[in-house]
């Protein structure tokens, strides 16, 4: 049997994203709900839970572009265009996030300011992030191997809807996180937050899906046709094991069991993306075959990916082995 | 767009100014993570607390720096496709694996250790913060060797054959890899990021050392930055020269750009010193030269003939002026650097090392000229690729994003403002950190036990166990 590299890629490149979604979602989602600490120290706890972890989850970002970028050039060439303003803003509100976890320990008169970055930064990440999503959802016009729409065509309802509904979601995450991994009162308080944001999370969820097949009938079919019918007939109940989880274990005080169920309502949801798009890998137009580079780059790059990704998993998660635990307010970061 | 903005000078533009900041970052980064595993190991090693307070020192320093090249090089990693989509199509069969290759085994590497490195001390013993702390090192080096091989490879294309798509296809990776050029181009640069850090901290001694501050701390890396300078910069002599006549080689026309021959010399080349290039007469205006002498160290002979651009056509050629000034910049700072290497080493001998006030001024003068340096080199080699962005292969007017003049200039725009107030800023709190001595129990402002009015920020003092497991 011939092995379809290409194939194989799709998946890789998607576990990447799905792991940078998951990842810096938390991560961006703290700094979204960074105003909500009620004091100085809460903030300070709030940002040294992620401080040791922040810029490789933000490396998945990076692999997703590069991998993209080596396997499916073509698509790169073509989405990175067609989203021209929203990846740029994206990239300038990273550089002031991403500054923040050093800069505000290194000034007291300026703390404010790159508290504000830290905020700002995160939240229009991850909103255009959503748009972003969006318009890749909508579609993106291709002539003759370049993007042949305008420089707004990215900015609709849709698109805005679905930025909505990332900020929420990642503020979900955020929130789980921090109940996670704070005590006392700051965690009470997040818990109080992750309610409302799963309420809002699953409402925006539900929107979004409803209006998808309406932007293409192509999507409404693959739902209701194989492989993507099994997955319909699965998804339902997904969601309703994966919300009990999430809500009862908000409810029981538990630690961890809401971060993994808001983490697995982000993975249903990408899977229900992906049976959406697939074989799609920039709708309506290029098909992962289409835009795959060639045979021997795809292995060339196989082959490191075999060897390395699952050496990156595992120091990644002994990073978090040391980190791991509730924050000790008296014995931060920095 | 107005002045003949075009969108490409402008993409160009904004390449050039985003690619510059972040080259800083590295070219410290890199230097500074070995300096750093070499501190903790001389620490275990030899239990001396100077080495310890050192690097504790150059850890915080090194902590924002390395944020600021995070975020600048994620930009870096987008900005191919927003801005140069044909040529990300065109070499993304090539040079993408390559780029996979250093987010996979380098990146990933430093982002995952680094946060062991930096906070993990009391968490995982002594043995395994040196092995995290070495790992970064090793991860800053294996990063500059797989981007050197891709910007190698766009000036010295090898191992590749053209798909009817008009994709670079690569045929064999190998050749790809290390590309004519690439060798080179690596020692070149990872001995020019040592050069730099090694007088980086030579300056902030220097600053001590004039303020009358200086204690042991700032005697011991002083010590070691004027080693490093007196040993690394004539090998980058060396290295730099052989650059050259691998340049010479493969991309001729840089070289006639940067020796400002525009004319061909059939009976051995002057040395040009200085002169202003005019590109309207294609002269070098009041040259100071030295006959023959190019010749000599280009092919090491008085007589050999050299080529010189009349025989380049002139859509081939790339801008003079700019690559004869930052190449001219570029071999100034490393004869200076190795001015102050030989001077340091003298004094050394003469045991007058920590009271010579000249030299401590000089070094303090010459803290920061390794970036100078570095982005002249860099100018140097990229402009003198142009007009292409695969030399000879694929042009840089051929590999634009179809995106519009406006929309570029507004991005740019965004960028020049975004990265002067954001790096500007930790480019202020680094040479706050640097203005305090090594030992400072409160470097980082926030680092030290304070309580301020009504606040109780989160602390980490130093040497403590930390009880939270």
């Amino acid at each position: 049997m011939e092995i379809d590299y290409a194939f194989i890629w799709a998946g890789i490149i998607a576990f990447a994203v799905l792991t940078y979604v998951v990842l810096d979602g938390f991560d961006l989602g703290v700094g979204i709900l960074f105003p909500s600490g009620r004091s100085e120290s809460d903030r300070d706890l709030m940002m040294n839970s992620i401080a040791p972890i922040w810029d490789g989850n933000e490396t998945w970002l990076v692999l997703g572009g590069g991998g993209l970028f080596a396997v499916f050039p073509l698509a790169y060439a073509v989405i990175m265009p067609a989203l021209y303003m929203p990846i740029t803003l994206m990239l300038l509100a990273l550089v002031f996030r991403g500054v923040a976890f050093e800069y505000r320990w290194r000034t007291q008169r300026w703390k404010r300011v790159w508290d504000m970055a830290f905020f700002g930064g995160s939240t229009l990440a991850a909103f255009m992030q959503g748009i972003a999503l969006g318009a890749l959802v909508q579609g993106i016009e291709v002539e003759n191997r370049a993007y042949a729409g305008g420089w707004w065509d990215w900015f609709t309802p849709f698109s805005v809807l679905t930025g909505i509904a990332v900020v929420v979601g990642y503020a979900l995450l955020g929130a789980t996180w921090l109940n996670m991994k704070l005590e006392g009162e700051v965690q009470a308080h997040m818990r109080r937050y992750a309610r409302v944001l799963a309420i809002a999370t699953l409402a925006l969820i539900g929107v979004v899906s409803l209006l998808t097949p309406f932007l293409d009938i192509v999507y409404f079919q693959r739902w209701f046709a194989l492989p993507g019918l099994a997955f319909s007939l699965v998804m339902p109940l997904l969601l309703a094991l994966t919300t009990w989880k999430l809500f009862t274990g908000l409810r029981d005080h538990h630690d961890i069991t809401p971060f993994l169920s808001a983490l697995s309502l982000f993975g249903i949801s990408f899977v229900g993306i992906g049976v959406s798009f697939y074989p799609h890998i920039v709708p309506p137009e290029l098909t992962i075959w289409q835009a795959a580079a060639p045979e021997s780059s795809l292995k060339f790059a196989l082959v490191g990916a075999v060897i390395l990704v699952p050496l990156i998993l595992a120091y990644t998660a002994y990073s978090y082995w040391v980190f791991r635990g509730k924050i000790d307010p008296d014995a931060g970061y920095h | 767009m107005p002045y003949g903005l075009t969108a490409e000078i402008l993409a160009r533009s904004q390449f050039a100014f985003t690619v510059s900041f972040h080259i800083i970052f590295p070219a410290f980064s890199i230097g500074l993570a070995s300096f750093l595993a070499v501190l903790n190991a001389q620490w275990l090693r030899t239990g001396d607390e100077t080495y310890r307070l050192l690097f504790d020192y150059w850890k915080k320093i090194f902590a924002v720096a390395f944020g600021m090249g995070v975020v600048s090089g994620i930009v870096m990693s987008y900005q191919f496709g927003t801005n140069w989509s044909v040529f990300s199509d065109k070499t993304g069969p090539v040079l993408g694996p390559l780029m996979a290759y250093e987010i996979l085994s380098a990146f990933f590497l430093e982002a995952g250790f680094l946060g062991i490195m930096l906070f993990g001390r009391e968490k995982v013993g002594n043995g395994l913060h040196m092995f995290a702390t070495a790992v970064v090192a090793v991860g800053t080096l294996m990063s500059a060797t797989w981007i050197l091989s891709v910007n190698s490879w766009m000036h010295t294309p090898a191992g590749y054959s053209i798909n009817e798509v008009g994709q670079f296809v690569p045929e064999d990776w190998w050749a790809i890899v290390f590309n004519p050029s690439f060798p080179y181009r690596l020692v070149h640069m990872t001995l020019a990021a040592y050069l730099t850090t090694a007088f980086v901290v030579a300056g902030v001694a220097g600053w001590h050392f004039l303020r009358g501050t200086a204690g042991a701390p700032t005697r011991r890396m002083f010590s070691m930055a004027l080693w490093m300078a007196v040993i690394v910069t004539p090998m980058q002599i060396v290295a730099g020269d052989f650059h050259g006549l691998n340049t010479l080689e493969h991309q001729p026309a840089k070289i006639m750009a940067m020796e400002g021959h525009y004319d061909s010399h059939p009976e051995g080349a002057p040395l040009i010193l200085f002169g202003i290039p005019n590109s309207e007469e294609k002269r070098i205006d009041y040259a100071v030269q030295i006959p023959k002498l190019s010749s000599l160290i280009l092919k090491h002979d008085l007589n050999a003939p050299l080529d010189g651009l009349d025989t380049i056509p002139e859509a081939d050629q790339p801008p003079v002026a700019i690559v004869f000034w930052s190449f001219r910049v570029m071999i100034a700072i490393g004869f200076a650097m190795l001015g102050i290497g030989l001077w340091g080493l003298v004094q050394r001998v003469r045991g007058k090392l920590f009271h010579d006030r000249w030299l401590h001024r000089a070094a303090f003068v010459m803290g920061p000229m390794g970036f100078v340096a570095v982005l002249a080199g860099w100018i140097t080699t990229e402009v003198g690729r142009q007009p292409f962005t695969v030399y000879g292969m694929l042009r840089t007017s051929d590999s634009l994003a179809p995106i519009a003049a406006p929309a570029v200039a507004a991005s740019l725009i965004a960028f020049i403002v975004v990265y002067f107030f954001v790096f500007g800023a930790g480019t202020y709190y680094i040479l706050r950190m640097m203005a305090k001595v090594p030992g400072t129990v409160r470097l980082g402002l926030n680092d030290g036990p304070i309580r301020t009015a009504g606040t109780t920020p989160v602390q980490q003092t130093p040497n403590r166990t930390n009880p939270a497991e």
